[in-house]
């Protein structure tokens, strides 16, 4: 085969860096292999992915321990959420069981020196890339930020892909580490208005839907904020598989304009939100922070709560890092929040959390929630901006 | 008797009973890891246990735990014998590999039939049909 190894790298297939390495080394270069790469690049950074428990199951976790004998990290490696909070899980429902599981999981990840802070936005709490830095992540909300937003370059990894980049603090050269493959494929003007990070979401849905994995270059959206992207990143790579895209003035790669062009109207928006939207939903937990809540969005959620009292029957869930809960307290944001009624998650989310059966209805401002809120936990879902979910919690 | 040449994706060399669908196949949700068995509603091969077979399927879908679900498998002595595929997709080569599940891929599978006794030899990436 035309996979070319450098010295480290048969050391390391061959043994001589351990057990773990080798492994990590064995599913780097048959994935170089399946995808035709030429060489092993370097990487910086690793995000990876299947933290929770609830997904990982005991199997997935027996994995992890075999790797943590002799593993340890090369580069900076953060962690996807997991299925808690890691410190407060027991006012939010979790059982000591599952708990102690998921601690277990932690364990594993912290013995081989990862940084064992669990978050879907790396990007906002240190583990941020520049443009065109070579990374291996996992997370598809955050392969697609770290592609189209910062102009790093991924391809979208697993699980344990991603745990053997961080391994070996190598990748296999194919797929998005190409330039090639970075070009923009079909143009998409938007004529419709998009404001708030629930739009972003439905906009990130509707073209998603469309384009599955064809590249998208966009047009019409006038200026957008770190949050409203993340929003946007988020819904694209779950209803469409979407990696990279860019945005027209917005996101720094650069790509020809493509011929076909193709126009979203605010009808498509409509249908999107009225599709999210479940007419007989029984709102009971309303939940913002998919992708985890910023700093900037936490203290707006903190003023809007100030002073009232969320409903009876009612649960909250603003879930974010834990770095960015560390400065929520600080601020005094998080005891607003928390005084309120509602919950400042840290750690966890509304989609890997042990959640179902628990809830009849979910009110949130993504998307992306919505998804696996249907699919994994059979709520019925509502789609609104960040202020109206918040009305609602405490009408 | 039959040969097929293929690529290798993971070592090693059994011999087996095919168990052989059109469709392909999602490990997470589509098959249990408890039991070995082909969950997945409508599936050609719903209610069949993979355990110890050789199983022959044109490619992997699904999401990226699909790789755990085959370690569990392993794990519980459920897994198949071996993997043969026309083109692999990644959770199923990373699953293979964590697993050491011997795998081989690029071979048209329509030739093989559910029961044949196969021999695949994945480190020369080579399927034979016996009988």
């Amino acid at each position: 085969m035309g996979l070319e190894l450098t010295k480290d790298d048969r050391d390391m297939l061959d043994g001589k860096h351990g057990k773990a390495a080798r492994k990590a080394m064995e599913i780097i270069t048959a994935l170089g292999e399946i995808f035709g790469a030429k060489r092993l690049i370097p990487v910086s950074s690793v995000q990876i992915a299947g933290v929770s428990y609830h997904n990982l199951g005991e199997a997935g976790l027996e994995y992890l321990s075999d790797m943590a004998e002799d593993g340890q990290t090369r580069v900076l490696t953060t962690l996807n959420p997991a299925g808690m909070d890691l410190i407060e899980w027991k006012k939010h429902g979790i059982s000591e069981s599952f708990a102690k599981n998921q601690e277990r999981v932690v364990d594993a990840f912290l013995k081989m020196g990862v940084i064992a802070t669990c978050t879907c936005t790396p990007y906002l709490i240190g583990n941020l890339p520049h443009y065109g830095e070579h990374i291996a992540w996992a997370e598809s909300s955050a392969v697609c930020f770290a592609n189209s937003v910062i102009g790093a370059l991924t391809n979208r990894e697993g699980g344990p892909s991603a745990l053997a980049s961080a391994l070996t603090g190598r990748t296999a050269e194919y797929g998005f580490h190409l330039e090639e493959n970075r070009i923009a494929q079909v143009r998409y003007d938007i004529e419709a208005r998009i404001e708030n990070t629930d739009d972003f979401g439905l906009l990130g849905q509707v073209i998603g839907a469309r384009t599955k994995k064809a590249i998208p270059y966009i047009t019409g959206v006038a200026n957008a904020t770190t949050e409203q992207l993340k929003s946007f990143c988020a819904s694209i790579a779950t209803y469409g598989g979407v990696a990279l895209f860019h945005m027209e003035g917005l996101t720094p790669n650069r790509t020809q304009v493509p011929n076909k062009t193709e126009v979203v109207t605010q009808d498509e928006l409509d249908a999107a939100r009225s599709e999210l939207d479940d007419a007989d939903a029984e709102i009971d937990f309303i939940s913002v922070g998919c992708p985890h809540a910023s700093i900037k969005e936490i203290a707006w959620i903190a003023e809007m709560l100030k002073g009232k009292r969320v409903a009876k029957g009612k649960t909250v869930w603003i879930t974010t890092a834990k770095p960015t809960k560390d400065i929520a307290i600080r601020m005094g944001y998080y005891d607003t929040i928390e005084k309120a009624g509602a919950f400042l998650v840290s750690d966890a989310c509304c989609a890997v959390a042990p959640l179902k059966g628990r809830f009849k209805g979910l009110l949130t401002d993504s998307a992306k929630a919505c998804f696996y809120a249907r699919g994994k936990n059979s709520f019925k879902t509502r789609i609104r901006t960040i202020e109206e979910c918040m009305k609602e919690a405490i009408a | 008797m039959s040969k097929f040449e293929g690529r290798k994706i993971y070592k090693g060399r059994v011999e087996g009973e095919a168990l052989v669908t059109s469709e392909d196949i999602s490990f997470y949700g589509g098959c249990e890891s408890s039991t070995g068995i082909i969950v997945e509603k409508g599936h050609e091969l719903e209610g069949k246990s993979i355990a110890g077979k050789i199983l022959v399927f044109p490619s992997g879908k699904g999401s990226t735990v699909g790789s755990y679900v085959l370690f569990a498998l392993k794990k519980a002595g459920l897994a198949p014998l071996a993997i043969v595929n026309e083109e692999i997709d990644p959770v199923v080569a990373v699953g293979s590999i964590i697993s050491e599940i011997p795998t081989i891929d690029h071979i048209d599978i329509s030739k093989i039939k559910t029961g044949q006794k196969l021999v695949v030899d994945a480190g020369s990436g080579v399927v034979v049909i016996v009988e």
